[in-house]
């Protein structure tokens, strides 16, 4: 026990703020975690609950995506969690290419989310297909096969960016559906 | 190349892997797979050809790992005449127009199901194979189609209906089946897992994979053997450097080129970094699944910092893309150079600190010990490879066993533990970390100065060449065939996950389902790489 208490102590608080300013991200840009939370409760009214949809992917964007959750991004810190369920979820978060093998499985899973439903595609082939296109074996980009809100590119996305993208469709989906605060 | 006890003869492939090519007759196929059997070798890798534009056959290649190297044996398959009369003995397994290929599966289990994917993708067939089900292909086309034929439009689609894949049943007072996947509860690859359980102890795991197939090797096809790199760092993205790798090894095969000695030991640089990423990763992963949060925060953020690193001194966190046929596309600065090493110094003195943590905290090895457990015998049959087979007293590493430029210099010391359970994969991954970082030093210190590129060729139409190279999980192979134009004629990329997949079926047996997780975990096997 006490070489575990030892080490957490001397690895302190490692939590950085939030993502930097980015042109295309204005709305969601510089804000620090309390704003953060802020904007999830206001916008959204409550924590983010985000269940990430493997669809084809080569397993590069889960690498970054399993990078959010730790002690540097925190995203639980923001309030924003991965859940088993997509039943549970507020947000499907969709890497591809789609393969045609997980096609009818994703539809079946954005089905299952309860409004907002909202969808982020990650990286490259979620986009678009990437290096592998659309072929026998691939449907490619997320939006060929369910509603897409957000999409980010990268090969793979940052850890950030794909941040960036989960906060921009917070607000997005918000400000579309002219969702009040405390609602 | 010679094979004690067979008179083949074989064609030595240049490059740097030491491989060669025996082109054979059916009588000739047995008998290698019976004389590299009964010597206790390897199958490393299973693949089809369609050379019906060429000569009328198809072609079958068995790739094994023998003691000088990895010995190619390739059999040309007539297409039956259409009036062929021969019916095989098990009518319901091929009617009498599928081409066929004696089995490889009766002597070597791992076969099985890479003859069914061959099946899937080119229709011909392993004839005396018990097990013909099909593997990668679920609804996306329709059987009687064959993707991977030269004939065959990669854009075409067809309906995708629902699959009734036909699962083992276990019968018996209270047996029931946990079906699990294809999506999975985290942030994991998708799959499908029955379980044939009772009460919480599982009594038969069966894996339904084929989730993720993206048409890889068709998709080869329409890429230059100069570009098809970014195509093979993306078989599976946390082997990017082992596929790049092995591809620009079986490319500068057919260009006949060697790449300049800083690329090479680059190359090593970056291999090395990808094994220390993924192993921090999973020995987080492990301590999670266990409920050891501690574990989870600790290594993440050393591999967190890790990545940071990569991303500064080499351009990506993955370094996606950084090798390519004919050399390296990112140098490393000499103040970049010394900050790699003291990284790995200071992340060597963190891991002696969790590595006593881990290994002394009963909660976590009281989950470890004796879960999941392969034993040695187990792992030679089925032909473990990799880092999982080290945990089970396989004593085999492609860095060691046949060391590539620049691992002749290095003298590697392989990993080696015996008990073959979550323990001992975790042991390994602490073995290799340590002995990662002792290299990744050795590297930086010794990194020859020169270039990073070497000039490429044309490569000859026809020419075969393969890469093979020791991944993290396992033994990476990539083979190719130069196509007119500078094209690939035929690309295969195979993940050591084909070979490890089979042994988790029999790992999980016997254990209760709540540790299926860890044990998962425990070996971390790509589904994108098997599935392709």
């Amino acid at each position: 026990m006490i070489p575990i208490l030892l080490k957490i102590i001397r690895t302190g608080i490692v939590s950085e703020p939030a993502p930097a300013a980015r042109e295309d991200f204005r709305h969601v840009s510089g804000l620090r975690p309390a704003q953060i939370q802020h904007e999830l409760l206001t916008k959204l009214g409550r924590a983010l609950a985000i269940r990430q949809v493997d669809a084809g992917s080569c397993n590069g964007c889960e690498l970054e995506i399993h990078a959010l959750n730790n002690p540097y991004y925190n995203v639980e810190g923001l309030g924003i969690k991965f859940v088993a369920s997509p039943r549970h979820a507020d947000m499907l978060l969709v890497t591809g290419p789609v393969s045609r093998h997980m096609e009818r499985a994703l539809r079946i899973a954005y089905a299952a989310t309860p409004e907002p439903k909202l969808v982020v595609a990650v990286g490259e082939c979620g986009c678009n297909g990437g290096v592998f296109g659309e072929s026998y074996a691939s449907c490619g980009a997320v939006s060929n096969v369910i509603p897409v809100d957000v999409a980010v590119p990268g090969c793979p996305p940052p850890p950030l960016a794909i941040l960036q993208g989960i906060l921009t469709a917070v607000t997005a989906k918000a400000d579309q559906a002219g969702r009040q605060p405390g609602n | 190349m010679r094979i004690p006890g067979l008179s083949l003869v074989f064609q030595p492939l240049p490059g740097a892997v030491p491989a060669a090519l025996a082109r054979v007759d059916n009588a000739e196929w047995n008998e290698a797979a019976r004389v590299v059997y009964e010597s206790g070798r390897k199958l490393v890798a299973l693949w089809g050809t369609d050379d019906r534009d060429r000569d009328g056959t198809f072609g079958i290649f068995a790739a094994y790992a023998v003691d000088t190297g990895l010995a190619i044996i390739a059999l040309p398959i007539a297409p039956p005449p259409p009036d062929a009369q021969t019916s095989p003995p098990d009518a319901q397994a091929s009617p009498p127009d599928v081409p066929c290929y004696p089995a490889l599966s009766g002597m070597f289990p791992v076969a099985g199901r890479m003859q069914r994917a061959v099946y899937d993708l080119l229709g011909i067939q392993a004839s005396d194979a018990a097990d013909q089900r099909p593997w990668l292909r679920h609804g996306a086309w329709p059987d009687g189609v064959f993707p991977l034929r030269r004939d065959f439009d990669a854009t075409q689609r067809f309906d995708n209906p629902q699959e009734d894949y036909p699962f083992v049943r276990v019968a018996g007072d209270g047996v029931h089946e946990i079906p699990v996947g294809p999506i999975h509860a985290g942030i994991i690859e998708p799959g499908h897992f029955r379980f044939s359980i009772v009460g919480e102890k599982v009594l038969r795991l069966e894996e339904r994979l084929g989730y993720t197939h993206k048409g890889i090797d068709k998709r080869f096809e329409s890429f230059t053997v100069a570009d098809g790199g970014r195509l093979a760092g993306r078989v599976s993205g946390d082997t990017t450097v082992a596929y790049a790798w092995a591809y620009a090894q079986a490319a500068e095969s057919l260009m006949v080129i060697t790449p300049p000695d800083r690329a090479t030991w680059l190359r090593a640089l970056m291999l090395e970094r990808e094994r220390v990423a993924n192993h921090l990763g999973d020995l987080g992963a492990l301590g999670n699944d266990a409920a050891f949060a501690f574990g989870l925060s600790q290594f993440t953020r050393l591999k967190e910092d890790w990545l940071r690193w990569a991303g500064t001194a080499l351009g990506h966190r993955f370094m996606m893309d950084c090798i390519v046929p004919g050399g390296v596309t990112h140098d490393v600065s000499s103040e970049n150079v010394e900050r790699l090493a003291r990284l790995a110094y200071d992340v060597e003195k963190e891991l002696q600190v969790l590595r006593h943590i881990y290994y002394e905290h009963a909660g976590l090895q009281d989950r470890f010990i004796t879960t999941g457990r392969v034993t040695a015998q187990l792992a030679l049959k089925l032909g473990l490879t990799g880092m999982a087979a080290r945990a089970s007293g396989q004593a085999r590493d492609l860095r060691v066993a046949h060391p590539a430029a620049p691992y002749d210099h290095l003298n590697v010391k392989a990993a080696l533990r015996t008990n073959g359970d979550a323990a001992a994969r975790a042991a390994v991954r602490f073995d290799e970390l340590f002995e990662s970082l002792r290299l990744i030093r050795l590297i930086l210190h010794k990194l020859p100065a020169g270039d990073l590129h070497t000039e490429l060729t044309h490569p000859r139409p026809g020419a075969i060449g393969v890469g093979w190279v020791e991944g993290w999980r396992g033994e990476v192979l990539v083979a190719l065939e130069a196509g007119e134009g500078g094209m690939i004629r035929r690309g295969h990329a195979h993940d050591p996950s084909w070979q490890n997949w089979p042994i988790l079926e029999h790992a999980a047996m016997n254990n209760i389902v709540p540790d299926f997780p860890l044990i998962n975990k425990s070996f971390n096997l790509s589904y994108s790489g098997q599935d392709s």
